[in-house]
C-alpha cells in the first residue's frame, strides 16, 4: 500500500523447508513488494518463522529458489545479505552497551568513526532513547531493548526487514504502543517489513498484506479487510477473529442461489460456484449473525439463548442449536437483548455469509430435515 | 528449649557429619600444619617445641624462590596450553547434537576413573627410551637412536597439560553451551564474517568460562608433585616435590609447613578471585 508500484522485493519459488522427513514449509510461492508491510500469520509451527529464517539465510532452502531484488540468494551468507532481522528475545550482545549493540553493523562494514557516531545518534534519536548510550541491555526494559534491537538492524539500511514475533514479550499496552510505532516507523522510512506473529489481532493492525500460513501451506495472502470478509479457507476464517461455522449440504441450485442444509435446519443463501451435493462450509463472524424470535425469510435455523456475557464494548450472546453446536453473536449494548432460554431464529444478511467449498466433497446425509427453499422455511 | 531443639534437630542431622568430617580432617590438621611451621626442626624428624620464625625466613632463600617462580611458570604454561587445547574440544561439545553431547562429555570425564598415577605410568611406558614411541620410530627408520623424550622438562609440561586437561574442558563447556544461538545469528545477521563474530562475541561471552577453566587448572597444577617425578625424573624441583622432600628426606617439617601455608594462602587469593568473577558474571 505504501507504493504503488510493483517491484518485487523478495521472491521465493516453489520453497520447501525439511527437517529429515519433517516437511514444514511446502512449496511456497510469496512474492513480497518493495515497502511493503507484509505479516506471516499463523499457530505455532505453521513454518513461518522457518520462511523468515531462510531469508536471512540461517536456514537452507531444502528445494526452490529466494530471491532478493531479483538475484538468487542461495549461495549468500546470512551477513552477505542485504537484510537485518529483530530476533524475538531481542538477541542483544549482553557485553556491550547500547551504543556498541546499535554500531555493530557499521563496525563490521568498516564504516568510518565519525559517521558511525552519527549514524547511532540518528537512530538513537529515531526510536527515542536518547542519554541511553552507555546503558547496558541488563539494565533496561523489555520495550527499551525491543527499540535497540530495532535500531540495530535498521542503522544497517537493509533492504528488508525480518521481524520475528518482536512483540511477544511485552505486556498488553506496550505490545499496542510498539505495533503503532512500528508501523509509522515503517510508513517513514519505506523498507520493506516482513514480520512474523500468530496474534491475528497484531496482523490485522500493522500489515498492509498478511500472508496466512497453516502446517507449511500457504492457506491465503491478502488485504488484512480481504482476509478478514472474504477468507479463502476453513483454517482462515477459523483463526482469524471469531468466526461460527457451519458444515451444510447444497440441496439445491437455482440461478444465483443455492439451498443449503445444516445439521441444524436450512437455509437459501445467495452464492455462485457450488453444485448440488456438494458439501459445503458456512462462515459467519458473530457480528454478522443476527437472532430474531420472529420467523426470517430464507431461514429455518433454530435455537435456545444460553447465555450472555458482557465483555466491554459488545455483548456476547451464546446460542445453542437443536444439535447441540454453540454460536457467538455479537450485538451493540444499545440493542436488546433476548431473555435466556428463548426460542430464536438465526439468520445473517446477503453477503456476510462465506460460503467456502469443503475439500473433500461428500454425501451429507441430513434430508429428513430438508424444507422447501422457496418458501423460506417459516412454518 | 527442647522445642527449639526439635526444630533445629533436621538440621543438625543433615550437616552434622559433613561438620564433624571437616573439623576433625580440614581444620584439625590445618591448624596442625600451621603451628608446625612456627615450630623448630628436630634433627631426627618432628619438631622441637621451641616457637621460631625461621622457616618463614628459609622461605626467602634465592633457591625457593626460584622453585616458587618455576612453579608458577610451569603451571602457567599448563594452564595457557590447556586453554588452547581445550577451548576447541569445548566448542565442538557445546555445539554437538543434544544425543551425542553426553557421550562426549563422558569421555572427558572417563579418566576420572583411573588413578591419576597409573595414568601418568602409562605415558612413561609410551615415552621412555625403551619405550613404545622409541620403538616404533626406530622400526620405522624415521630415527636410528632412540630420543630423549622422558625426564625432560617438556614430559613434565606434557604430563600436567594431561592430566588436567578435562579440569580446563569442562568449565568452558559450561561457559560456550550457555551462549544464545540467537546472539551468534544476530552477529551474523548485522555482517559479521565468522571470525569476527567469535573474537567479539563468543570469546568474551566466554571469559567467565575462559577464567573459571584457568584457575580450576592453575590451583591443582601447583601442588601435583608424583607428576614432575614420575615424568621430569625429579630433576626439576618443583613446590609440590619441595613441600613432600621437607617431610619425608630433608626433615624439615617447619620448613615444609611453611611452604604448604603458602601454596595454601595462593590458592585461596585464586578462589576468592574466582568467586567474585562468577558474582559478577551472575550480575550481568
Amino acid at each position: 500500500m505504501a507504493k504503488m508500484q510493483d517491484k518485487v522485493m523478495i521472491r521465493l519459488r516453489d520453497v520447501d523447508k525439511c527437517y529429515g522427513t519433517n516437511k514444514v514449509v511446502k512449496s511456497l510461492n510469496l512474492d513480497i513488494r518493495e515497502g511493503e508491510f507484509l505479516t506471516l500469520l499463523g499457530p505455532s509451527g505453521c513454518g513461518k518463522t522457518t520462511t523468515l529464517r531462510m531469508i536471512a539465510g540461517f536456514e537452507e532452502v531444502t528445494e526452490g529458489q529466494i530471491f532478493l531484488e531479483g538475484e538468487n540468494v542461495e549461495d549468500k551468507k546470512p551477513n552477505q545479505r542485504d537484510v537485518n532481522t529483530v530476533f524475538q528475545n531481542y538477541a542483544l550482545f549482553p557485553h556491550m552497551n547500547v551504543e556498541d549493540n546499535i554500531a555493530f553493523g557499521l563496525v563490521e562494514k568498516k564504516v568510518k568513526k565519525p559517521e558511525i557516531k552519527r549514524r547511532v545518534g540518528e537512530m538513537l534519536k529515531m526510536v527515542q532513547l536518547e542519554g541511553m548510550e552507555k546503558r547496558l541491555p541488563a539494565q533496561m526494559s523489555g520495550g527499551q531493548k525491543q527499540r535497540v534491537a530495532i535500531a540495530r538492524a535498521l542503522i544497517n539500511r537493509p533492504k528488508v526487514l525480518l521481524l520475528d514475533e518482536p512483540l511477544g514479550a511485552l505486556d498488553l499496552k506496550l505490545r499496542k504502543q510498539m505495533q503503532f510505532e512500528l508501523k509509522h516507523l515503517q510508513k517513514k522510512l519505506g523498507i520493506t517489513f516482513i514480520y512474523v506473529t500468530h496474534d491475528q489481532e497484531e496482523a490485522l493492525t500493522m500489515s498492509d498484506r498478511i500472508a496466512v500460513m497453516n502446517q507449511g501451506i500457504l492457506e491465503q495472502i491478502g488485504a488484512p479487510e480481504e482476509i478478514y470478509n472474504r477468507p479463502a479457507t476453513k483454517f482462515v476464517a477459523d483463526f482469524i477473529g471469531e468466526t461460527n461455522i457451519f458444515e451444510a449440504y447444497v440441496e439445491e441450485v437455482m440461478d444465483g442461489r443455492i439451498g443449503i442444509s445444516l445439521e441444524a435446519g436450512t437455509a437459501a443463501v445467495k452464492a455462485a460456484g457450488f453444485h448440488k451435493e456438494e458439501m459445503v462450509y458456512i462462515c459467519v463472524r458473530p457480528e454478522n449473525l443476527k437472532i430474531s424470535a420472529e420467523p426470517v425469510i430464507d431461514f429455518n435455523i433454530r435455537g435456545k439463548v444460553k447465555e450472555h456475557v458482557f465483555i466491554g464494548s459488545v455483548n456476547k450472546t451464546i446460542v445453542e442449536l437443536v444439535n447441540g453446536q454453540e454460536l457467538k453473536i455479537t450485538t451493540q449494548p444499545d440493542v436488546e437483548l433476548l431473555s435466556m432460554g428463548s426460542e430464536v431464529n438465526l439468520f445473517w444478511n446477503e453477503g456476510k455469509g462465506i460460503l467456502l467449498h469443503t475439500k473433500e466433497e461428500q454425501i451429507y446425509n441430513l434430508i429428513e430435515n430438508t424444507v422447501k427453499i422457496e418458501g423460506g422455511g417459516d412454518d | 528449649m527442647i522445642k527449639k531443639l526439635g526444630k533445629k534437630l533436621p538440621t543438625i542431622v543433615m550437616i552434622g557429619p559433613t561438620f564433624f568430617w571437616l573439623i576433625l580432617f580440614v581444620l584439625i590438621p590445618l591448624c596442625y600444619v600451621i603451628g608446625i611451621s612456627f615450630l623448630t626442626k628436630n634433627a631426627y624428624g618432628g619438631v622441637d617445641g621451641i616457637l621460631s620464625l625461621q622457616s618463614y625466613k628459609d622461605l626467602f632463600q634465592s633457591e625457593y624462590l626460584k622453585i616458587f617462580t618455576g612453579s608458577l611458570w610451569l603451571s602457567l604454561q599448563t594452564t595457557i596450553l590447556c586453554l588452547i587445547i581445550g577451548y576447541p574440544f569445548a566448542y565442538l561439545i557445546a555445539k554437538a547434537p543434544a544425543n551425542r553431547k553426553k557421550y562426549m562429555v563422558l569421555m572427558i570425564m572417563l579418566p576420572f576413573w583411573i588413578n591419576s598415577i597409573i595414568r601418568i605410568y602409562g605415558w612413561n611406558t609410551l615415552l621412555r627410551t625403551e619405550g613404545v614411541i622409541n620403538h616404533l620410530l626406530i622400526a620405522l627408520g624415521i630415527i636410528s637412536k632412540p630420543l630423549e623424550m622422558l625426564y625432560t622438562d617438556g614430559a613434565v609440561l606434557l604430563g600436567m597439560v594431561y592430566d588436567l586437561l578435562p579440569f580446563t574442558i569442562l568449565p568452558l563447556y559450561t561457559s560456550i553451551e550457555k551462549i544464545d544461538t540467537s546472539l551468534l545469528e544476530a552477529a551474523r545477521d548485522l555482517g559479521a564474517t565468522k571470525r569476527s563474530t567469535f573474537m567479539k562475541i563468543i570469546l568474551p561471552l566466554t571469559m567467565p568460562g575462559i577464567f573459571a577453566g584457568s584457575i580450576q587448572t592453575f590451583i591443582p597444577s601447583l601442588g601435583l608433585f608424583y607428576i614432575s617425578e614420575m615424568m621430569g625424573g625429579g630433576k626439576t624441583m618443583y613446590i609440590g616435590n619441595l613441600i613432600k622432600n621437607q617431610f619425608l628426606s630433608a626433615r624439615n617439617w617447619p620448613l615444609g609447613a611453611a611452604l604448604s601455608i603458602i601454596l595454601i594462602i595462593i590458592t585461596l587469593i585464586l578462589m576468592k578471585l574466582y568467586t567474585r568473577v562468577g558474582s559478577l558474571e551472575d550480575m550481568a
